[in-house]
C-alpha cells in the first residue's frame, strides 16, 4: 500500500487501507467464528465418541463375565446325515440352555484319591496316638544332622542353611523351614553359630521367627543373632554368589541345603564341597538330584525332605501322616502293576516293544 | 498375643487352604476369578515385601561398615551400588517430584531426552545389560567347569552301583556326540532307550512320591498338623 502508485492520493490511500483492515478484521472474526464452531462440533463428536467407548466398554465386559456361561440364552440345532453329497436333516428342532458347572466331572479320580488318602491319613494319625512306636525306615541325611551340627560345634566354625530358590507358597520351602527350626534348636543347645542367606523377604521374616523361637525354645534367647538371618538378593546368580563368597570366607563346617534348587545347585554343592564341609541336601526337585548325589555326602530325595520334619521330631501326628502316605504309595503300584499286566494282556505280550522308547 | 500369632495364622490357613481345594473341582467362572483375584494379591504382597527385604539389605551392610568388620570394603560397594542403581531407575519421577513440590518445571534430565526411568536405552538398562546379564552369565558358565570336576570325582568303579553309573554315563555322554555313532550306529539309540525308559521310569517314581508327599505335606499343613512354619512353639 505504501509503495504502490495506483493510489490517486494520500486520502485515497488511507481509505483503501482502512477498507482492507475491515475486510480483515471481519475475515479474523468469520475464521474465528467458524474455529469455535468447528471446536464445539468437535468437542460433540468426542462426548459421543466417550459415550460409545463406554458402551463398547461395558459389552466387552458383559461379554466377559458371560464368556463361559451364556445365561438364560438357548441354542437350537438340528440333526443333519451327511453321505457324500446327500444330507437329510430331521425335521424337528431341539434346543438346549447352557448353565454354569458347579463339579468338573473328569476330576472325580482326583476326588477320590484325595478322599482316600486324608481317610489314610486320619487313620493311621489315630494309630499313631495309640501306638507310640511306628518305624519308619532308616534316613541316612537325617541321622547325620546331629553329626553334622557337632562337627561344626568342635570345629568352632558356623553352619550354613540354604532353603532354595522358592517362595514361601512353595511345600519345599515350608518343608524346609520346618527342618531350620529342628536345626536351629541342636544349634542353640550347642551354642553354635548358624547362618541363613534368604532369596525371598517373605521366607527371611519367617526363618527369622523360626529361629528365634528355635532360640527361645532351648533356653538362649541371648545368643540369637537377628543378622544370621539375613536377605541377600531375589537374583538367581547373585545369591549364588554370595553364598559361595559366605562359604570361601566363613568357611562354614557343615552346609544345608533343602528346598527346590535350579541350576545352581551343582555351585554351591561344589564350593562348598572345596571347603572341606559336610554336605546335607534335601530337594524335590528331581532334575538337580543328580548334581547333588555325587557332590554331597547325604542327600534327601524327593519325599524324603517332606518327611524330615517328622523324623526329625517323631510327633505322633506328622507319623501318622507318612504312614498314610506310604500306603497310599502302595495302592498306586499295585496299580500301576495291575494295568501293566491288563494292558499287555490286550497287546499279547509283546515283549519286544517293552524296550522301544514311547 | 498367642491368638494372633498361633490361633489366627492357623486359622486363615485352614480357611484359605479348604476353599482352594474346592475350587479346584469347580469349574465355574467365579472359581476362576477367585483364582485370579489370589495370585494377584499375591504378588503384591510380594511387592511390599521387597521393602523389608531391601531394609533388611541394607541395614546389615550399614551396620558392618559402622562397626569396620572384616570386610566392610564390600558392603560399601553393595550400598554404593544399591543407591546408583535405585537413583537411575527413579531419576526422571525425583525430577518431576522437585518441579511440582517447588512449583517451577525442572527439565534437566527430560533435557537430554534419551530416556524414561527404566525403559531400553535407559542408564538403567544399561546398568542391567552391561553389569547384571554379564556377571550372571559369568557365574552361571563356571557350572561347565563344576560339572566336569564332579563327574571326575564321581565316576570311579568303587564299588557295583558305581560301576553301573560309570558305564552308563559313559554310553550316554558318547551317544549324544557324533562320535558315538562313529563307533557303533547302535550306540545312539541305546543311549536314547536309556534316557527313555530306565531314566524316565526312576524320575517318573521320584515324581509321584514327591506329588504324594506335597499332597500329605499340604493336608498336615492346612489341618493344623504341621506348624513349624509358624515359629516353632508348641
Amino acid at each position: 500500500l505504501r509503495n504502490s502508485t495506483e493510489f490517486k492520493s494520500e486520502d485515497d490511500r488511507n481509505s483503501t487501507k482502512a477498507r482492507l483492515d475491515a475486510a480483515i478484521t471481519r475475515l479474523e472474526s468469520e475464521v474465528d467464528k467458524r474455529r469455535k464452531e468447528k471446536l464445539a462440533e468437535m468437542k460433540v463428536l468426542e462426548k459421543k465418541r466417550d459415550k460409545l467407548v463406554e458402551k463398547q466398554k461395558k459389552l466387552a465386559d458383559k461379554i466377559a463375565d458371560e464368556s463361559d456361561v451364556i445365561k438364560a440364552r438357548k441354542f437350537f440345532f438340528k440333526l443333519a446325515v451327511v453321505r457324500g453329497q446327500e444330507e437329510v436333516y430331521c425335521q424337528e428342532t431341539a434346543s438346549a440352555t447352557a448353565a454354569g458347572d458347579l463339579y468338573h466331572k473328569m476330576k472325580t479320580n482326583n476326588l477320590i484319591l484325595m478322599v482316600l488318602f486324608g481317610f489314610l491319613v486320619l487313620f493311621f494319625i489315630s494309630r499313631a496316638r495309640r501306638d507310640q512306636g511306628l518305624y519308619l525306615r532308616r534316613i541316612a541325611g537325617l541321622e547325620a544332622v546331629d553329626e553334622a551340627i557337632g562337627r561344626a560345634t568342635e570345629m568352632g566354625r558356623p553352619v550354613l542353611f540354604v532353603h532354595g530358590l522358592l517362595g514361601m507358597d512353595s511345600i519345599s520351602t515350608i518343608a524346609s523351614v520346618n527342618i531350620l527350626s529342628k536345626i536351629a534348636g541342636k544349634i542353640a543347645e550347642y551354642e553354635s553359630r548358624l547362618l541363613v542367606p534368604n532369596y525371598d523377604p517373605i521366607v527371611m521374616s519367617v526363618c527369622q521367627e523360626v529361629v528365634k523361637e528355635a532360640y527361645l525354645k532351648a533356653g538362649r534367647p541371648d545368643s540369637y543373632r537377628q543378622d544370621n538371618v539375613f536377605y541377600v538378593t531375589n537374583d538367581q546368580f547373585s545369591y549364588v554368589s554370595t553364598i559361595e563368597g559366605i562359604m570361601m570366607r566363613e568357611k562354614p563346617a557343615a552346609n544345608f541345603f533343602m528346598g527346590y534348587f535350579y541350576a545352581e545347585a551343582l555351585l554351591l554343592a561344589e564350593t562348598g564341597s572345596m571347603t572341606g564341609a559336610i554336605q546335607i541336601a534335601g530337594t524335590d526337585s528331581y532334575t538337580q538330584l543328580p548334581f547333588f548325589i555325587p557332590t554331597c555326602d547325604y542327600t534327601l530325595m524327593g519325599e524324603e525332605l517332606y518327611a524330615a520334619s517328622a523324623y526329625l521330631s517323631r510327633e505322633p501326628l506328622l507319623l501318622g501322616s507318612i504312614k498314610g502316605q506310604d500306603y497310599l504309595k502302595l495302592l498306586l503300584m499295585i496299580l500301576i502293576v495291575l494295568g501293566f499286566v491288563l494292558v499287555q494282556g490286550l497287546v499279547g505280550w509283546d515283549i519286544v516293544n517293552w524296550f522301544k522308547p514311547f | 498375643m498367642v491368638f494372633w500369632k498361633r490361633t489366627f495364622p492357623l486359622v486363615i490357613a485352614f480357611v484359605m487352604g479348604i476353599v482352594m481345594m474346592v475350587r479346584y473341582f469347580v469349574p465355574h467362572q467365579r472359581s476362576e476369578d477367585l483364582y485370579t483375584l489370589m495370585s494377584d494379591w499375591l504378588i503384591i504382597i510380594a511387592g511390599f515385601a521387597f521393602f523389608i527385604g531391601m531394609f533388611n539389605l541394607l541395614g546389615a551392610h550399614f551396620a558392618k561398615v559402622r562397626r569396620g568388620v572384616p570386610g566392610w570394603g564390600y558392603s560399601t560397594v553393595v550400598i554404593l551400588a544399591a543407591a546408583a542403581t535405585i537413583f537411575l531407575g527413579l531419576m526422571r519421577d525425583i525430577e518431576y517430584s522437585i518441579s511440582s513440590l517447588i512449583g517451577t518445571e525442572i527439565n534437566f534430565i527430560s533435557s537430554m531426552g534419551v530416556w524414561e526411568n527404566i525403559e531400553g536405552g535407559s542408564p538403567f538398562d544399561w546398568v542391567y545389560q552391561y553389569f547384571q546379564v554379564p556377571l550372571s552369565a559369568t557365574v552361571f558358565s563356571i557350572l561347565a567347569f563344576f560339572i566336569v570336576s564332579a563327574a571326575y570325582r564321581t565316576f570311579r568303579a568303587r564299588s557295583t552301583e558305581a560301576t553301573i553309573l560309570l558305564i552308563t554315563a559313559m554310553i550316554v555322554m558318547i551317544g549324544r556326540v557324533p562320535i558315538g555313532s562313529l563307533i557303533w550306529s547302535g550306540i545312539p539309540d541305546f543311549q536314547e532307550w536309556i534316557m527313555a525308559v530306565p531314566n524316565l521310569a526312576a524320575k517318573r517314581g521320584i515324581l509321584i512320591g514327591v506329588c504324594l508327599g506335597s499332597v500329605a505335606t499340604s493336608l498336615r499343613i492346612i489341618f493344623g498338623i504341621e506348624r513349624a512354619y509358624l515359629g516353632g512353639a508348641e
